[in-house]
């Protein structure tokens, strides 16, 4: 109706960029559910979890984040989607 | 003791390394080879600061004391940078936009620019960050006595206070010298950042040395550790899942509340895009500082002697090993690790101590505030260079008198949980809109008195501050009171109790507070500004006063930008306005553009008060009322066109009005100055007429008689040819048809020429001149004769008309990338806004004119300068009359 709205559909490329926004909006939440995790061990010298077997969880954890951060961030940067665009 | 020599040798060398990086930063930034300086890498090793002493350090004493916990310091911020797209994008955002200086700044500027805000978050800031600088200060002493003890040397540096006051002293000097050295904080301190990214990699690779040591050295590999820390007392998974829980959120909050983090993460950002590259690359950097970690604890509770202090592990273990070389690097990195802390929180709490509690104190004090005379510059510095040194001796006066110690170590997280009081301000004011300055004052206040009475006073121990009676039973006696176990909830860890209670009667009073209050139009406006900064990164206008003065606008920002930035800025916004010459109107649009520049240097609410005072009046308009009634798109979008082009048609009325204006002008001054050169051209033609016939009728005239008719004559043709050559050269230079003759020549040479001949000849009263000939010392490649006659016109109309008790005419000489500047400015009383659109214009003569002159000389000037390729124009808000003129440099 009003012109000034934004087209229903978009191009391929926009789609894909606003896809991976989606992607980069529940990253942190990934994280934080997979850092939960260890809320679930049970601890002290009952536990059945070695604190080595935590530390390669822990840290696996962490470079997996690292890795995926850094794909989004080289796919957002070639999808061309400009950081300051208008989007919340 | 040589170890100690050394120690101290490889310090210095160091610090001084850092000055000399800096510096070079500094200076290819001002060369405008400063890109590099600017790359994502640069941002994200500056993000850094936020591991410092107490991780290089404590970590492996906390990992030590309670295993696995400390990495929640460093996965809460992975949190964060991980989900950048949420909240760090929008901060860094509305950083940008509003021209934000600190997180006070932008706590104030959101609800409704309140400076009392400001000025609370500024104290809590400073409570809660004193504790952490004297934390580091005191790391770099202790650092320092295991050396002294291992050298066994109780001489030199024995005295660990007077440590920490050097090390102290040395910090305040480096922040005062590369923090203070430009007044505008979004022009950001290049030095700085390059200076705590050089220290994030000495860190770091310290770090990584020490732990490569210990497990491939001393351990024998990966798995043989691994296997070792499985059977040491770490060995076994022990956690409290509250503690896990809540120190996450924790760290995660005091990374975006810390005052020092907001500085490099908003304030210094240039670029959101840099956003992008940290996202990753900075939790890969928390990473790989927290790998080690474990294995030094480990190592260092199975080598050293029982009773070593476990948070010195990283120094203690490779010097036991007689790894001196190896130590030496793990204290430097320790040091820097401290150092770039000390730096830049100390940097960030004086920009909101001088913006938000000196300024506004000295502007009150000083009475007519912003329109007193004087350098507001150097105060804003000088406030900056006292706070700093203020924030720094007042850690290391908490140093001294809290003893050091166990108490400090804790204080890590005491302080985080004081800064995390910020977040429910910070998280509501950036994505509610119904958030209100009541809400915001009323949720921070109770936060903050729920950490202070069950965080901060039992931190210190029980009968220190807090008796233990009220420890156990209550304030009053209530026991629902105990600082420990608020209403009654007992059995919770002290910090958990801390965190949950303050954040969340914080946070539920700050939301009931706003739900129940009115917000102001102000608080509105800002808080759509904040809330949508991606739908209107345009400006909202708050003001609406046409009764300003341009120029004491201008007198004001020139004294807080510096002469040269205000000139420059009001000139823009003039040409963007249509309007010739150095003074706009003073549209909305130009104030608002005004006051953002200002409150980069001495913050929103003081910028705001400043151009407030000048204004005067309510600064919101009906119209800015409407826009916030009126939401929907079309409606926004229409007004937004209807404004676009009511604007452009104002300017073009402005324009219209100023050429009307200065046609009927003109053409009163054609009438008057045609009378006057009849009447210039009769009175001499009158005299030389009746004295010829006096010669020629009369017959008894004596020789003198003669002689002195003759030279009447003589001198009132003279007179006549002098009125017709000023006419004639006028018409040429304006048909173009000049011959330039072009010669080298030093630009000193023809001002002392032009003072020579437009002083003397003459027994007038005398002008003083000053004159900087060391700036005069430039050779030019122009019509040095033509030139040479715009001086002198402008020097005699100084003498002519400057009507000071001892006139003085001070000639200013500036050099800039392409072009001369050369100011004449005089202590008189200047020329009248109407007069200055007219005195360039031929026949133009302002007031009466005492000392006659046909009115051309400025049109004259103002011909030979746009043929030399320059201008000459008047320069208003000089406190007398100001003539520039501008050559191209040749």
């Amino acid at each position: 109706m009003s012109e000034g709205r934004s087209p229903l559909f978009l191009e391929r490329q926009g789609y894909r960029g606003r896809r991976l926004v989606d992607f980069l909006r529940i990253l942190p939440l990934i994280g934080g559910f997979l850092w939960a995790v260890p809320l679930l061990w049970r601890t002290g010298e009952d536990s059945s979890v070695t604190t080595s077997e935590a530390i390669l969880y822990i840290f696996g954890v962490w470079v997996f984040m690292v890795l995926i951060s850094a794909v989004v961030a080289f796919f957002l940067r070639r999808s061309g989607l400009n950081v300051e665009r208008k989007d919340g | 003791m040589a170890t100690m020599n050394i120690l101290v040798a490889v310090c210095l060398v160091y610090v001084t390394f850092l000055f000399a990086v800096a510096f070079a930063a500094e200076r290819a930034a001002r060369g405008g080879r400063g890109g590099w300086l600017r790359s994502p890498m640069v941002y994200t090793l500056s993000l850094s600061i936020y591991c410092t002493a107490w991780t290089f350090y404590g970590a492996v004493g906390y990992a030590a004391r309670s295993g696995m916990e400390y990495l929640t310091i460093y996965i809460g911020p992975t949190l964060v940078m991980i989900g950048w797209w949420w909240g760090l994008r929008k901060l860094v955002r509305i950083g940008r936009t509003q021209r934000v200086t600190s997180i006070a700044d932008l706590i104030s500027s959101r609800y409704g620019k309140s400076n009392l805000l400001a000025v609370g978050v500024t104290v809590l800031a400073v409570i809660g960050t004193t504790p952490y600088i004297a934390l580091q200060l005191q790391s770099v002493t202790l650092s320092f006595s295991v050396f002294a003890d291992a050298a066994d040397s109780s001489g030199a540096l024995a005295d660990m206070d007077s440590t920490a006051l050097l090390v102290a002293m040395g910090l305040t000097l480096f922040t005062i010298l590369f923090g203070t050295r430009n007044l505008d904080v979004n022009e950001r301190h290049h030095g700085v950042v390059i200076a705590i990214a050089v220290e994030a990699i000495v860190k770091l690779f310290a770090l990584l040395a020490v732990g490569g040591f210990v497990v491939w050295g001393l351990g024998g590999g990966v798995g043989e550790m691994m296997a070792r820390i499985d059977a040491s007392e770490l060995g076994h998974w022990q956690m409290r899942g509250d503690r896990w829980a809540s120190l996450i959120f924790l760290s995660a909050a005091a990374f975006l509340c810390l005052p020092r983090m907001f500085q490099v993460m908003v304030v210094e950002n240039d670029d959101e895009g840099h956003l992008r590259t940290a996202s990753w690359a900075f939790p890969a950097y928390l990473m790989v500082m927290s790998l080690f970690v474990v294995p030094i604890a480990v190592m260092g509770l199975d080598l050293l002697p029982d009773g070593a202090n476990p948070d010195l592990f990283v120094l203690t273990l490779p010097l036991e090993m007689g790894k001196e070389g190896l130590a030496m690097l793990s204290f430097i990195g320790g040091f820097s690790s401290a150092t770039s802390m000390v730096i830049v929180a100390a940097l960030a709490l004086s920009t909101m101590v001088s913006n938000h509690i000196v300024m506004p104190i000295w502007l009150s004090l000083t009475g007519s505030g912003a329109m007193v005379s004087g350098d507001v510059r150097n105060v804003v510095i000088m406030a900056r260079r006292f706070s700093i040194a203020g924030v720094v001796i007042l850690g290391y006066l908490y140093f001294r008198f809290s003893g050091g110690g166990a108490a400090l170590a804790a204080i890590g997280l005491v302080s985080f949980a004081g800064v995390a009081q910020f977040l429910p301000v910070l998280l509501g004011g950036v994505f509610w809109r119904g958030a209100t300055r009541v809400g915001a004052f009323t949720g921070l206040s109770v936060g903050f008195v729920v950490w202070v009475y069950s965080l901060l006073l039992p931190s210190f121990g029980a009968d220190v501050i807090l008796s233990t009676q009220i420890l156990e039973e209550g304030l009053f006696g209530l026991s629902w009171l105990r600082p420990q176990a608020l209403f009654g909830i007992e059995g919770l860890d002290p910090l958990v109790h801390a965190i949950l209670w303050s954040i969340s009667l914080n946070g539920l009073s700050f939301v009931l507070a706003s739900m129940v209050g009115f917000p102001t139009p102000l608080e509105r406006l800002q808080g759509a500004q904040f809330v949508n900064v991606y739908e209107h990164s345009t400006t909202p206008q708050s003001w609406s006063g046409n009764a300003a003065q341009s120029e004491d606008l201008m007198i004001m920002s020139q004294r807080i930008l510096g002469a040269q930035e205000a000139q420059a800025l009001f000139e823009r916004e003039a040409r963007r306005q249509g309007v010739s010459g150095y003074l706009p109107d003073t549209s909305p649009d130009f104030l608002l553009a005004l006051e953002r520049a200002l409150s980069g240097s001495v913050g929103t609410a003081t910028a705001h008060a400043m151009i407030g005072q000048i204004v005067g009046g309510a600064s919101v308009s009906v119209e800015d009322l409407l826009a916030v009634a009126d939401e929907t798109a079309q409606m926004m979008e229409y007004s937004s066109r209807l404004e676009a082009k009511s604007e452009e048609q104002a300017r073009t009325a402005r324009q219209l009005r100023q050429a009307n204006e200065k046609l009927q002008q003109i053409s009163v001054q054609k009438d008057a100055f045609l009378s006057q050169v009849s009447h210039e051209l009769r009175t001499p033609m009158t005299s030389i007429r009746a004295f010829s016939e006096i010669l020629r009728d009369s017959e008894r005239l004596s020789e003198d008689e003669q002689v002195k008719y003759a030279s009447i004559i003589h001198d009132e043709a003279l007179r006549l040819t002098r009125l017709l050559d000023d006419l004639l050269d006028l018409s040429v230079l304006e048909n173009g048809q000049v011959n330039l003759n072009i010669q080298q020549g030093q630009l000193s040479r023809i001002l002392d020429h032009a003072i020579a001949s437009a002083l003397t000849g003459n027994g007038q009263e005398g002008i003083r001149i000053e004159r900087d000939t060391a700036q005069e010392a430039v050779v030019l490649h122009t019509d040095l004769d033509r030139l040479s006659q715009v001086f002198i016109n402008l020097i005699a109309n100084a003498r002519k008309y400057c009507d000071a008790q001892a006139p003085e005419l001070n000639i200013r000489v500036e050099l800039r990338e392409d072009a001369i500047l050369i100011d004449f400015v005089d202590n008189g009383s200047g020329i009248s806004k109407n007069d200055q659109e007219v005195i360039f214009e031929k026949f133009a003569r302002v007031g009466a004119m005492r000392a006659g002159g046909a009115g051309l000389g400025l049109a004259i000037c103002r011909e030979i300068m746009a043929r030399l390729g320059g201008s000459v124009s008047y320069l208003p808000g000089q406190g007398g009359a100001a003539f520039r003129v501008v050559l191209p440099s040749s």
